[in-house]
Order: structure tokens, then C-alpha cells, then sequence
């Protein structure tokens, strides 16, 4: 390579490779501010903000969904598989919203393990997959259990 | 190949190429996206959770694949032309910026339209989302410093390291839903994982994606040819054309 080019092209990776340290180091101050939501551990450790509002993010427990029979009032449990939080919320709920999604839900702990939610957001998960082939898999998962 | 390479690298030679390229590409894209939007509408099924709302993944997921590879291709171009001084890169880095503009806006709109319906919201500001929307800025922000430098070289030079510096952003976009909790869902093709899509849905979406990619080629380069002869109007081939 000609010298001249092989000068320039040092000088750009230097500078390419500088401004990704940099970028790198800040993204990874800000990565709690970066997360869209707290986990149920990350709630018990205690690393929520408390008394400010923030998000919440994990599954819905599969027998947890209670509505209230004349309003819109429903509470349901959120767990990571390993601590859950109990969540209350008056109002409509995305169509994704069931037993075992995952769901973003923002508001404030009221208590230790309770959160009021001012509004729910159902996650979608990267599968895609026709009603078929869904049934397929179902039933095939109840034979061999 | 090096003297091929030298050959298409001379403004000429590439107007010519150019020219007898764009039918070619045109015939493939007219193939490419047909299937892909018999595919997308009427072959494939219906989503188990979604219905018929996943559909607009046929838009756009290839909009948000076009939006970050012309990205890199510009970054590559941005490199020829800061390193090796060719004078082709910077053609196609401009003919490249505003239709990368256009498709990162595509994958915005239709994410947002998507969204609403399935998350409940218009917009979050999760990594994923956020990390888009700077690209965009960044596509702005080349097509605006172009456009306010007259002297040619500087401007070539500033709007190539700019492009250097923000395609930081690209591997940012890609690994947004893996660094960080985004609403944002995981990729569903992955070049190394099964794809987690049904075969009968994934090959109308692959189709778009090259369809998409062919398309990119053919705008950009009738645009490139445009700036080719903007650039070189100086010059005795391009008088003889006009003659």
C-alpha cells in the first residue's frame, strides 16, 4: 500500500476506534437510564427508584388475571420466573394482553410488592408462526406429557 | 480484476455500465417484489397471536434492513474516498444518502403503525427505536451538510468522515435488543440461528428483502449517473453527449 494511504488510513481508524471507546463508555454509564424497564429482582434487590414512576417489565403469570366484574379495574401478578410483583390497573388493555405474555407496565410501587400501573404495553416476541402450526405444537406438547 | 475494478472506477465507463445495468436490476425488482407481495398478502397465513397485522413486517423489517445497509454501504464508500481518493465513492455516497433517508422514515412509520394496535403505544424510547430514529438524524445531517458546503472537495471530505463516524451507530442498532431491555423484540432472521418464522411466512419476507435491495440499486444509480454528469459537465465526453 502506498505510504501516504496507509497514513490516512491509520489516522481513520484512530479516530474511529477513539470515538467508539467514547461512545462505548457512555452508553455504559447510562445503561440503566438506556433499559426500558426494571425486572421483579431488580424491584426486590431494591434498585427501582421508589417514589418516582418507572417500568416494569416480565410475564404475565399464567392464572393470575383477575377483572373486576362492573369496572375496568384488573390486577394481575408479573413475574421474571423468580419473584413477582403484584400489579394493579384501571383501563383498557392491548389485544396481545393474556396468561404468560410479556407485558411493560409503567407506574409507581405503592408498597413493597405492589405496583400501580397507569399504562400496559404487551411485548411481542420475534415468532411468527400460522394457527396450525401453533395447534400442532400444542398438541403435540400435551401427548408427551 | 483490478484493471476491471480501475476501468468501472473512471466516470465514464461507469455512466455506460450504469446505463445498461438499470434495465437488467429493473426486470429483477418487478420478479422480486411481485413475489414477494403475492407472497405477503395473499399465500401466506395468518399470524397465531397477531391475524393479519403481522403483515406490515413485509414492509418493515426490509426497510429497516435497506436503512442500515445503505448506511454501510456509504461508510465503505466514505473509506474509498477519504483513503484511496476515488472519486466514484462519493457519487455513490450521495445518490446513497436521501434514499436511505426515505427507508429509515419507512421503518419508523410503519414500526409506529404496527405498534399501536400490538404494544399499545405509538412510540417508546427504548434503544432499539431511539437508536433508529438518530440514524435517520444522521442521514439528515449528511444530506444537510452537502448541501451547505458549495466547494465540492470539502464537502465530499466533511460528509465522508461524518458518515465514518455514525455508522458507530449501525452495531448499536443491531445489538440494541440484546444489550439492553428494549420493547423492541429480537431479531426473527438471524444468519447464524433456525429463523424463528414459519418457512411459508419467511420466503415472501426474504423476497421483499432482495426485492428492497434491488430497488436501492436501481434509484441509486439513476442518481449517480446525475451526479456523474453534474461533476464531470466539464468535460469532453459528457459535451460530446450533449451535443
Amino acid at each position: 500500500m502506498h505510504p501516504k494511504r496507509r497514513q490516512r488510513l491509520t489516522y481513520l481508524l484512530v479516530i474511529m476506534l477513539g470515538v467508539s471507546i467514547a461512545i462505548g463508555f457512555v452508553l455504559y454509564a447510562l445503561r440503566q437510564n438506556i433499559n426500558v424497564y426494571y425486572t421483579p429482582s431488580q424491584i426486590i434487590q431494591g434498585q427501582a427508584p421508589k417514589n418516582h414512576t418507572f417500568r416494569l417489565g416480565g410475564l404475565v403469570k399464567q392464572g393470575s388475571v383477575m377483572h373486576a366484574k362492573t369496572e375496568l379495574e384488573v390486577a394481575f401478578i408479573v413475574t421474571d420466573l423468580v419473584h413477582n410483583i403484584n400489579v394493579s390497573y384501571n383501563g383498557i388493555l392491548p389485544d396481545l394482553f393474556r396468561d404468560g405474555q410479556g407485558v411493560v407496565v409503567q407506574g409507581q410501587l405503592t408498597a413493597q410488592n405492589e405496583f400501580r400501573a397507569s399504562q400496559v404495553l404487551a411485548k411481542h416476541d420475534e415468532k411468527y408462526m400460522p394457527p396450525i402450526v401453533k395447534d400442532a405444537l400444542a398438541q403435540a406438547k400435551n401427548s408427551t406429557v | 480484476m483490478y484493471a476491471f475494478l480501475y476501468k468501472l472506477a473512471s466516470p465514464k465507463k461507469f455512466y455506460q455500465m450504469a446505463g445498461q445495468l438499470i434495465p437488467w436490476c429493473s426486470g429483477l425488482a418487478i420478479l422480486l417484489i411481485g413475489y414477494g407481495l403475492l407472497g405477503a398478502l395473499v399465500l401466506s397465513p395468518a399470524d397465531y397471536q397477531q391475524g393479519d397485522a403481522y403483515r406490515i413486517i413485509y414492509i418493515h423489517v426490509p426497510s429497516a434492513f435497506l436503512s442500515m445497509f445503505i448506511y454501510l454501504m456509504m461508510a465503505f464508500c466514505a473509506l474509498l474516498s477519504l483513503v484511496w481518493r476515488i472519486k466514484l465513492a462519493d457519487v455513490v455516497l450521495t445518490a446513497s444518502a436521501s434514499i436511505g433517508a426515505w427507508f429509515t422514515f419507512l421503518a419508523l412509520i410503519t414500526g409506529s403503525i404496527w405498534g399501536k394496535p400490538m404494544w399499545g403505544t405509538w412510540w417508546i424510547w427504548d434503544a432499539r427505536l431511539t437508536s433508529e430514529l438518530i440514524l435517520g438524524f444522521l442521514y439528515l445531517g449528511v444530506i444537510a451538510l452537502k448541501s451547505a458546503i458549495p466547494n465540492r472537495e470539502q464537502k465530499d471530505k466533511a460528509s465522508a468522515i461524518l458518515v465514518l463516524v455514525g455508522s458507530i451507530n449501525i452495531p448499536i442498532i443491531h445489538y440494541s435488543v440484546y444489550w439492553w431491555n428494549t420493547l423492541h423484540q429480537g431479531a426473527t432472521i438471524s444468519r447464524f440461528a433456525k429463523p424463528a418464522i414459519a418457512p411459508s411466512m419467511l420466503y415472501p419476507l426474504l423476497s421483499m428483502i432482495a426485492g428492497f435491495l434491488v430497488y436501492y440499486v436501481i434509484v441509486m444509480l439513476i442518481k449517480a449517473r446525475t451526479e456523474v454528469l453534474y461533476r464531470e459537465r466539464r468535460s469532453t465526453w459528457v459535451k460530446e453527449l450533449f451535443k
